[in-house]
């Protein structure tokens, strides 16, 4: 799958979409990949605060049980609840419907320090 | 015979059989009704009816799909899946050991405690410790008393802010849980590129966090099956920092008489009775995860300790800065008996042999399969050795899970997969001692036959397994949507 171009990464394989102030979050194709078929995941309750690093949620595979960090600071203010009857859309459309949660971003220098998308395929 | 899935009981149920034909009875019947409230009663218990030799061929037919070191090779990495020698079970069924009653007096349980004293003093020479509690009921108990212990030591003299464990990168998953659940945080070291404590990370983590690192957790060999060759420093260096350094022995069968965590610097360690002694491991259970220390921690140990005195053994439980009791009575004694049977029947000078066997055929196995798979780490080794088929994955679409499954159809258990973590597509690898060199050879023969299917006939490995009772499961689905017990419309 081609990585799109208008996202960013983070080094532990959380990718973002900002649009304006709020960044849309997921895991890459590649994580996913690594996984494999994911069976659940744990995300936040929308109004949690979040500092980036911090542990976002979980997420278990038939492989593993992983954690996720965000990003970004903020507040979470969308979370997918498609995921819940449907985990297996991470693995299927890891960069579309399987996104994950929505943070409005208190810091908007966060987004300086992820991967661009060329950056993060030559990574991983 | 061609082995099939066993319906379950329900399924096989027919109305109104039964396995015994009661008597009438010879005594007024009473109502249920009369005797119960009604909200108490129901009106269907759906039990399955059979017969008895129904029921007896249902149990051994699953008896039969069951895979165990007594039908085969168990080559499950980390684990030390060795052999159960027979002798240990004759002992453990003898009627004074296994009737013994557990609130007996002392003085009526003396060959039991005999049993146990010996047992703490003959681990504590083996381990180079200077006394052990056997109590703990598995390794990761034995993880979490040990770093209970740690943390008392550490209250007891003033130094309670002492937070954080460290723990490597190639740990055993239980250590930073047994760890956190002691109320810990941990922090990881990474691993350098020969697979092994990265000494300079190390330094800088004592640096940073000087005045509060309670102890290091490490198994030796790691778990990538290395020595870990810098463990007199490693042991120095924490102790400089004011900590203490724990050893997962689960990884004792690489070292078993030949040489001593108490030796490296270790101040506290566990066994695994259940692998490196040969007691019964997995699904037999229970386990058993007897804890060594050095002196230093020997007030602290858990009630009661087994003690000999001029009058016989006893149970001491006068212990003032002991933190308590983690098992109820003492410990799983019928597997420490098993353990000490397998001990006494090699005895001081043959203990070696465990460890050099087990340590010659891991290495036999790198060797012969280096050019099949690629090593992670390729040197000598001890006990275990670890693949990775990274390189199948990118260039065959054949994952180590696609390996595993289809060793199944040659009759071998599956190695362990996916673990230590650090290496991708891992293939962990420990044969034991247990197993000849013909078996060895067949396991090799049927691991090259695997690799070159993967170069001229991928398929027949991503469809494995092919010859066993079930085929490869969805184990998506069942992990998504799992249907946990039976029910009438199941049938």
């Amino acid at each position: 799958m081609p990585t799109p171009i208008d996202l960013n990464f983070s080094s532990t394989h959380e990718w973002c979409r900002i649009d304006a102030n709020i960044a849309t979050v997921g895991i890459s194709d590649h994580a996913q990949g690594e996984l494999g078929d994911v069976a659940l995941t744990l995300l936040p309750e929308v109004g949690r605060m979040l500092q980036r690093g911090d542990k976002l949620g979980e997420i278990e595979s038939i492989k593993a049980v992983s954690d996720l960090y965000a990003p970004v600071s903020g507040e979470v203010v969308a979370v997918n609840e498609a995921l819940d009857d449907a985990p297996e859309l991470v693995n299927d459309d890891p960069y579309g419907k399987g996104w994950m949660v929505k943070i409005k971003m208190t810091q908007p220098a966060d987004a300086e320090t992820l991967l661009d998308s060329a950056a993060y395929e030559a990574t991983f | 015979m061609k082995l099939t899935i066993e319906p379950l009981l329900f399924e096989l149920s027919k109305p109104g059989r039964s396995g015994v034909e009661l008597p009438a009875c010879d005594v007024p019947v009473l109502s249920i009704s009369d005797l119960l409230p009604s909200e108490g009663l129901r009106s269907t218990l759906p039990l399955p009816e059979l017969s008895e030799p129904e029921v007896i061929r249902h149990y051994t037919h699953l008896s039969q799909l069951n895979y165990s070191t007594d039908s085969g090779f168990y080559p499950l990495g980390s684990c030390t899946m060795k052999y159960n020698p027979k002798l240990n079970e004759e002992v453990a069924r003898l009627p004074g050991f296994a009737r013994v009653h557990p609130d007996l007096p002392d003085t009526a349980a003396q060959g039991t405690l005999e049993v146990l004293y010996s047992m703490q003093e003959i681990l504590a020479e083996i381990g180079g410790m200077d006394t052990v509690s056997l109590q703990p009921a598995a390794g990761a108990h034995g993880e979490l008393l040990g770093l209970m212990l740690i943390k008392a030591y550490h209250d007891d003299h003033g130094q309670g802010q002492r937070c954080l464990v460290l723990v490597p990168e190639a740990a055993h998953g239980t250590n930073p849980a047994s760890a956190a659940r002691c109320g810990y945080t941990t922090v990881t070291i990474k691993s350098d590129g020969r697979g092994r404590v990265d000494m300079a990370h190390l330094r800088t983590l004592l640096t940073e966090n000087q005045e509060n690192v309670a102890g290091l957790m490490l198994t030796n060999p790691n778990t990538l099956g290395l020595f870990e060759d810098d463990i007199a420093e490693i042991c120095a260096m924490i102790h400089t920092a004011g900590g203490l350094v724990y050893c997962d022995g689960a990884n004792m069968n690489a070292l078993v008489g030949r040489a001593r965590p108490g030796d490296m610097g270790f101040d506290v360690m566990h066994f695994n009775l259940h692998k490196t002694f040969s007691s019964p491991h997995g699904g037999g259970g229970p386990g058993s995860g007897p804890v060594g220390i050095k002196s230093i921690l020997e007030p602290y140990l858990p009630v009661p300790q087994v003690v000999k005195t001029d009058g016989g053994y006893r149970r001491d439980y006068d212990r003032p800065k002991s933190i308590g009791r983690i098992h109820g009575y003492y410990g799983s004694f019928l597997c420490i008996l098993r353990a000490y049977a397998y001990i006494l029947y090699y005895g001081r000078e043959r203990l070696a042999n465990i460890a050099e066997n087990a340590v010659l055929n891991a290495n036999y196995i790198r060797v012969q399969l280096q050019n099949s798979f690629d090593v992670a780490y390729n040197e000598l080794c001890m006990h275990e050795c670890v693949f990775t088929a990274k390189r199948q994955q990118r260039e065959r679409g054949v994952r180590a899970l696609d390996i595993a499954k289809r060793l199944m159809d040659f009759g071998f258990h599956p190695p362990t997969i996916y673990f230590p973590l650090l290496v991708p597509e891992a293939l962990m690898i420990e044969p034991t001692e247990t197993e000849s060199m013909e078996t060895l050879d067949s396991f090799i023969s049927a691991m090259r036959q695997i690799a070159s299917e993967i170069e001229t006939d991928p398929a027949i490995v991503l469809s494995a397994p092919h010859e066993t009772v079930v085929h490869k499961l969805d184990e998506a689905t069942a992990a998504r949507k799992p249907v946990l017990r039976w029910r009438e419309q199941h049938k």
